[in-house]
């Protein structure tokens, strides 16, 4: 099967921009350049002439496509309901297939990970255990210092300090494949849990969170073993028959259970965007009851009622919420994270200048482009210094990561967890730290 | 007509000079449906001496210029001329000065319109003008094309804030007109030559605005009427009741639909037409006010009046009538849209004529508009790929721009002519007044360098 080009998308869909300008405030790539080839209007303006056939798809195109961010701010600004996701994953596959392309090391990196370590979950969790191995025991902090990995060539060693910081406990260690409601607590049904790839290995607390707040609320919880990636990244990055595969290999690890469960879970913005929309990619019936069941966690706790935690903190500290792209404008998610927040106990909210806008974590795009990453990074922190909040909370790896980085390297002192983390230590902190019923 | 862009590099710096197709074609269009055209480079300079400069190495080279702000405009301003010199300002970013004693602030003309009124707030201050785009919108593209927007009404548009210019001329040297003062009678009033001159006569490179203080209230009402007529009939009455709310906005129900979907607030989508009102003002006269106006409009025919609880709210439906015209573009691929304007009693005959047209020519149209100050935008949801349905398209706006005249209205109310409006302008002016125009852009821009072609064709 070929992928769909820019040629083959119906006409209409790029007919739709009537470039009226609106989208350019909310471009972190149009911010950083005010060039109009680094807006969403201007970047259809190219994928328009190659439908047209007064432009070739050459490396000018695919390096523009790769300068996109795909954080889809523009689709939240656009009036006229452009489908810039649709334009952006074709454009971006179809640069991908032309052989005039990119560069050799970007070529590399972006088929190690694509081809190599998100396909495959064994490997990623192998590699996930190495790094554990290699973290733990401090070495990574010689071997960053001696250079070592620049050994095997100057991708891997720029790779090597992006890998995050491994949890003690992986998601299938921390997390039991069948998690019911302690005594007590009415069942109200069953749902699926995803661990994400990387969420699975690095921020496995987060999912062990996700699970207990689910368990606290009267859902009994499935966690399928070694969870295959989703194939977002894959989506995002041109492979668009890799993400097909990784789609239908996630299914049909859900596959026994799936009929009985009320919702399948995400905690991940950027997983849950492409989760949602398997339909899109994969041709068959289960892929469309699957996007009616996928749910963020922070949407299904509000449309189904959650238990606001009790409490009377003596100490309110201030937090503040970024938003993950691909939950706030990928789903439209903004209010229900927010109304978690709010109603926890012990953290006074304060709304974040721009917290819509990108982090430049975007997926791979920190490995991929680096400077311009670093750059919408520094906006990012800068606005997150302006509040008062010793606490930032998001819910994407990728924008936790970045987040965290980027607060290091400035020197503040400021913490990064996950609106779900925070319920379910409020949760923890009612009930005397009583452990969730495993059983 | 071959550009030596290298001339210009060694003026703005090589690195601000684009000639390479893929740069190029982003910048082949503004806000306007249907008009594109290919510049020859497109520079970016970053102050008046550097714009002054290359206006002279562009007389030096014989090549047109065309002045591009954000790319907003609705009429086609500043779309290339092929093979031209495109100078693009928004690296003149800068709030110069604010200036609480005299009211006023000096900016470079690549500031974004909503950042003035941001940085007039900050003093308790308050720039009224605030175009469909002020998001993104520059001010020198404001003060070129003369915008409106919705508070014309009681604050009137562009025209009425600016204080003072400095120009770029055609053959590059650089003057300052107006000043500081509410009254200067020194001399013809030059500046205002320059405003709405929609780049044919200078290059806006610095604008000196007066603020005014900011209103300590503001209500918002959204009264939905069964039909048309009855909506027309409570402007009507407000306005003979002697209110001026700041704005009177005017949807019908096509662009309500568009605009729910796209913003998802709860609009009456089932209403045919729905008032937006605002006043603004002393809290207490507020108060009255918008008492007054809900009595009025219930009295007239209205289905339902909501005052918006919080300024949150208020906001978000202001900003959902900002973006009713992109919205549109939803229902079909091209939109086509008409900025007609006549006297505020003459409007309900203007927008019955606007539906009995699209039926005559089986359109589809959404109307919208500035229902207080007459200002009606017309919308046609067309595909322009379809030959046949545009030539319908062409032959109603004819009808519409002839029927609008006959009213004593304008072809343009703030959009501005630029190359969309330009083959109905001669309509509205008598032969003097046509001649006049080209009398003025010939002794300003006598080589014709300036925007050649828009408003209207060269003598």
């Amino acid at each position: 099967m070929r992928a769909l080009t820019l040629k083959d998308l119906d006409y209409s869909v790029l007919q739709q921009c009537m470039h009226c300008g609106m989208c350019l405030p909310s471009c972190p790539t149009y911010e950083s350049t005010k060039r109009e080839r680094h807006s969403p209007r201007g970047r259809i303006a190219l994928m328009r002439a190659v439908a047209d056939g007064d432009l070739d798809v050459g490396a000018e195109l695919a390096e523009e496509m790769n300068y996109c961010l795909g954080c889809l701010a523009c689709t939240t600004a656009c009036p006229a309901g452009v489908d810039y996701t649709t334009m952006f994953e074709t454009a971006r596959a179809e640069t991908e297939a032309s052989p005039l392309t990119g560069t050799v090391k970007r070529r590399f990196l972006r088929w190690l990970l694509l081809n190599q370590v998100f396909l495959y979950p064994g490997r990623l969790q192998l590699i996930g255990h190495l790094l554990r191995i290699y973290q733990n025991s401090g070495l990574d902090l010689i071997v960053r210092k001696l250079k070592l990995p620049y050994l095997l060539g100057r991708s891997i060693g720029d790779l090597e300090p992006a890998a995050p910081q491994m949890n003690r406990e992986f998601s299938d260690e921390c997390i039991d494949l069948w998690e019911h409601p302690p005594e007590g607590v009415k069942v109200r049904g069953k749902v699926g849990m995803l661990t994400g790839c990387v969420q699975s290995l690095a921020f496995a607390d987060v999912n062990r969170d996700t699970v207990d707040v689910l368990l606290h609320n009267g859902w009994s919880v499935f966690t399928p073993r070694t969870q295959a990636c989703c194939g977002s990244l894959h989506a995002h990055n041109g492979a668009p028959l890799l993400a097909r595969q990784t789609g239908e290999n996630l299914m049909s690890q859900f596959e026994r259970e799936f009929p009985g469960l009320d919702a399948v879970i995400t905690n991940a913005g950027g997983c849950g965007s492409h989760l949602k929309h398997f339909s899109s990619v994969i041709d068959a019936d289960m892929a469309t009851q699957w996007d009616e069941k996928v749910k963020d966690i922070h949407e299904f706790l509000v449309e189904t009622g959650y238990r606001i935690p009790e409490g009377s903190e003596a100490e309110i500290h201030a937090l503040t919420y970024h938003e993950s792209c691909h939950l706030c404008h990928g789903q439209g998610i903004k209010s229900q994270p927010r109304e978690i927040l709010d109603s926890l106990p012990a953290w006074q909210r304060e709304e974040l200048p721009h917290s819509d806008t990108c982090c430049g974590s975007a997926g791979i795009y920190n490995v991929l482009q680096p400077e311009e990453s670093a750059r919408i990074l520094d906006r990012k922190i800068e606005s997150i210094e302006k509040t008062s909040a010793t606490c930032v909370v998001t819910s994407n790896p990728g924008c936790h990561l970045q987040i965290q980085g980027g607060l290091q390297k400035h020197g503040l002192d400021i913490s990064v967890t996950q609106p779900v983390s925070l319920l379910a230590e409020a949760y923890r902190i009612q009930s005397g730290n009583s452990p969730v019923d495993k059983s | 007509m071959a550009i030596n862009a290298s001339a210009f590099g060694k003026i703005v710096g090589k690195d601000q000079v684009l000639t390479e197709n893929a740069d190029l074609i982003p910048y082949g269009f503004d806000g306007t449906a249907g008009i594109k055209q290919l510049p020859g480079a497109v520079i970016f300079p970053a102050d008046t001496a550097e714009v002054a400069a290359s206006v002279k190495e562009a007389v030096r080279q014989d090549i047109p210029i065309v002045t591009r702000g954000s790319g907003t405009g609705l009429s086609g301003g500043s779309v290339p001329i092929a093979g031209c010199l495109v100078i693009c300002l928004v690296r003149l970013d800068r709030i110069l000065e604010i200036d609480p004693a005299n009211l006023t602030i000096r900016v470079q003309p690549g500031v974004i319109t909503k950042d003035i009124d941001e940085a007039a707030l900050q003093h308790g201050l308050f720039y009224p003008p605030d175009p469909g785009s002020m998001k993104i919108s520059t001010i020198g593209g404001n003060v070129a094309e003369n915008s409106g927007g919705l508070r014309g009404l009681k604050y009137g548009v562009t025209r009425d804030y600016v204080m003072g210019l400095e120009v770029v001329q055609a053959d590059g040297e650089v003057t300052r007109l107006g000043n500081a003062c509410v009254k200067d009678v020194a001399g013809y009033s030059l500046k205002d030559l320059f405003i709405g001159s929609e780049g044919t006569l200078g290059i806006i490179t610095e604008v000196l605005l007066k603020l005014v203080p900011r209103p300590k209230a503001r209500k918002t009402l959204m009264a939905t009427f069964s039909s048309m007529e009855a909506a027309a009939e409570a402007v009507s009455r407000i306005i003979a009741a002697q209110i001026i709310p700041c704005t009177l906005e005017f949807i019908d129900q096509v662009t309500l639909q568009c605009v729910e979907d796209y913003c998802q607030i709860g609009l009456p989508v089932e209403a045919a037409a729905v008032l937006l009102i605002e006043t603004d003002g002393h809290p207490s006269a507020v108060a009255d006010e918008a008492v007054a106006m809900e009595k009025i409009c219930r009295d007239h025919g209205a289905d339902d009046v909501k005052v918006a609880a919080t300024e949150e709210d208020a906001a978000k439906l202001a900003s959902a009538r900002r973006q009713a015209f992109s919205a549109l573009a939803r229902v079909r691929p091209t939109t086509i849209l008409e900025d007609v304007t006549v006297p505020r009693s003459e409007l309900a005959k203007m927008v019955s004529f606007v539906n009995e047209t699209a039926e005559k020519y089986q359109l589809q149209v959404g109307t919208f508009g500035h229902m207080g100050d007459g200002n009606l935008h017309p919308t046609f949801l067309t595909d322009e790929k379809n030959a046949e349905e545009m030539e319908r398209v062409h032959h109603a706006l004819s009808d519409i721009v002839d029927k609008t005249i006959e009213l004593g209205g304008t072809v343009t109310g703030e959009h501005g002519v630029g190359l969309a409006k330009k083959e109905y302008l001669s309509r509205q002016f008598d032969t003097t007044g046509f001649a006049m125009l080209k009398l003025v852009k010939k002794s300003l821009d006598p080589d014709n360098r300036l925007n050649p072609g828009k408003i209207f064709d060269p003598a």
